[in-house]
């Protein structure tokens, strides 16, 4: 290497001086070879910046640290190989050769690996992607699915080999015996990523009824490791294919305290993988519980709707009447009255007969009543014949003492008219007989007088005539003649029929206050 | 029950553990809440059974074979069993 800084001693100098004198090319590859030999592969700490990209696939970028900054190559062949896609701030530990480019007189690292430097640096990446992606809504609560209670087939995307897939199986035995489907994936190093994400968009894209059975819910898990070896699971393909898959995801990748973005794209996020696969088939045991539960609910509720059925029947009977009693009753009114209806006749018939039987009792014997006639005939015979002589007799008696005590009687009476005839016809003189006749028929003609000098009669007789009209009533008014009238005129010894002739009836009104004047005189 | 020896309805044999689950469920909570008519009621409990039946059919399934994909040389996909 000394060598290489040597001037060239058999190179002429046109100058008095004693240093030896270089082209520029000279010196540039003199700078290449000095720096190439000094450090040859080195590793180089610091964070990226100036990143670019270019179209020949080959990416520029710079390395920084507080005070230095190195310009950095990596060669499109170099990038897929690199271990990281380089992001600006990312800090990382470059490893390559440093090398001089003598045409714009700078020196650069080619970089053939890159690592992050360190966890912070790690999980500073990590978030910025998280940060990105939940800002695309990839992490959105809202698409998150339900896992099946009872899935039928678990896919499962871990290594073949490991602890990992027995733990799923041995769980899954247990809690409820359910098939599996395997996708074998490396789940670290170089590819792994690349190899997992297109395990979870195979799964997603099992079709229904294809050949291969599609899972009902999907487990990817890698067991525990440092957070390089879980890197896989930050990679950015497989975080969206993850949140993009049609197959509700679990997702248990290392520890309880290691946090992958992938579990933030997953359906739900197992602490291992142990326990993914609980979550992934629900417990058997349990499960039969839950329907012996909920058959011994159905069991109680209809036995209890069918008690309480049997009791509003029980109840709504109580409510009616109760028909046996009411027919029973029926029944026996029935039965009593046609009892009295076929004992009546013969009740009647022995009221009857014992009326009869009680008049008959009271009605005399036939014979003893006839005796009894008889012998009260007999009896009225026998006083007859006894008694009528006596009877005779007695009549014959009286009727003599009759005879004598009229005869007497008579005589005596004879005498008391006769002796008051004596007296009556010396009281009976004619004189007082006269003279009190005189007295009273001069009594009489005096009353007579006086009746006469009252009656119209005598009115008559003192020159008076009395009108009546063809019926006879008197007329004491001119107005009460109308023209032409029947009249009869009265007087002392008879009666003359005479007609009114015309007298004014106007005239006779006139005259009516006037009074005649011969009548004035009357009386 | 007399009622487990009828055979499944299809309607019922095409329902998933979880759907079958819940309507035993909500068929549950129905009795039990005591509304329902007398036939309905009975009707009901048939269907709870049929479900009850189908569910426990379902918990009999128990199967633990295990396969791999096999991604072949042309891309295509298949399966082997695995130990």
């Amino acid at each position: 290497m000394a060598e290489t800084l040597v001037p060239p001693a058999a190179l002429p100098s046109t100058t008095t001086s004693n240093i030896p004198e270089y082209s520029v090319s000279e010196i540039s590859a003199a700078v290449k070879r000095t720096l190439e030999g000094a450090f040859g592969r080195v590793r180089v700490r610091g964070e990226i910046t100036e990143l670019k990209r270019y179209s020949s696939g080959h990416i520029y970028f710079s390395l920084k640290d507080e005070n230095g900054k190195l310009s950095g190559i990596i060669w499109k062949s170099a990038v897929s190989r690199l271990g990281l896609v380089p992001e600006n701030g990312v800090e990382v530990i470059a490893t390559g050769r440093v090398t001089a480019y003598g045409e714009r007189s700078s020196y650069q690292i080619i970089v053939e690996r890159m690592e992050y430097a360190g966890a912070g640096a790690l999980l500073a990446k990590i978030e910025m992607l998280r940060a990105r992606l939940a800002e695309e809504g990839l992490f959105a609560e809202t698409r998150k699915r339900a896992l099946p209670v009872l899935p039928r087939l678990v896919g499962v995307i871990t290594s073949e080999q490991g602890a990992v897939l027995q733990d799923i199986r041995t769980t899954i035995a247990r809690r409820f015996p359910r098939a599996i489907l395997l996708w074998p994936v490396p789940v670290q190093g170089e590819g792994a990523a690349a190899r997992i994400a297109a395990a979870i968009a195979g799964m997603s894209a099992l079709p229904a009824s294809g050949p291969i059975p599609r899972p009902d819910v999907l487990i990817v898990a890698r067991g525990g490791g440092s957070l390089e070896d879980l890197m896989a699971f930050n990679d950015e393909a497989v975080v969206r294919a993850a949140a993009g898959c049609s197959i509700p995801l679990i997702s248990a990748v290392g520890h309880e305290t290691d946090t992958t973005l992938i579990d933030f794209a997953s359906d739900r996020r197992a602490p291992t993988p142990t326990a993914a696969a609980e979550l992934a088939v629900p417990s058997r045991i349990e499960l039969a519980a839950d329907v012996a539960q909920k058959t011994g609910r159905l069991a109680t509720a209809v036995s209890r709707l069918m008690g309480e059925g049997r009791l509003r029947v029980t109840g709504a009977g109580r409510g009616l009447p109760d028909m046996a009693a009411v027919l029973g009753q029926a029944r026996q009114r029935l039965d009593d009255r046609a009892e009295r209806l076929r004992m009546a006749p013969r009740t009647l018939l022995m009221m009857r007969r014992a009326e009869w039987r009680h008049a008959a009792e009271r009605l005399p014997a036939p014979d003893a009543w006839l005796d009894g006639l008889r012998r009260q005939v007999r009896e009225a015979e026998t006083r007859l014949r006894l008694g009528l002589p006596q009877l005779l007799g007695l009549r014959r008696n009286a009727m003599a003492l009759g005879v004598q005590g009229l005869a007497s009687g008579l005589r005596h009476r004879i005498a008391v008219l006769a002796q008051a005839e004596a007296r009556i016809s010396a009281r009976l003189r004619p004189a007082p007989v006269e003279a009190g006749h005189r007295e009273a028929r001069a009594h009489l003609a005096g009353l007579s007088a006086r009746l006469d000098s009252v009656s119209y009669m005598a009115v008559l007789e003192r020159g008076f005539a009395l009108v009546s009209d063809a019926a006879g009533h008197p007329l004491t008014r001119a107005e009460e003649v109308g023209r032409g009238a029947a009249l009869a005129i009265r007087f002392a010894d008879g009666s003359v029929g005479a007609t009114a002739d015309g007298g004014d009836p106007a005239a006779s009104r006139a005259a009516r206050p006037r009074p005649p004047t011969r009548q004035g005189s009357l009386l | 029950m007399s009622a487990s020896l009828a055979p499944i309805p299809s309607d019922v044999a095409a329902l998933s553990f979880e759907e079958a689950l819940a309507e035993l469920e909500k068929i549950v909570r129905g009795l039990e809440s005591g509304q329902q008519k007398l036939e309905e009621a009975i009707t009901a409990f048939e269907r709870g059974s049929a479900l009850r039946r189908h569910c426990e059919a379902k918990l009999a399934e128990a199967e633990t074979r295990i396969q791999a994909i096999v991604e072949r040389a042309d891309g295509s996909l298949g399966t082997r069993p695995l130990a």
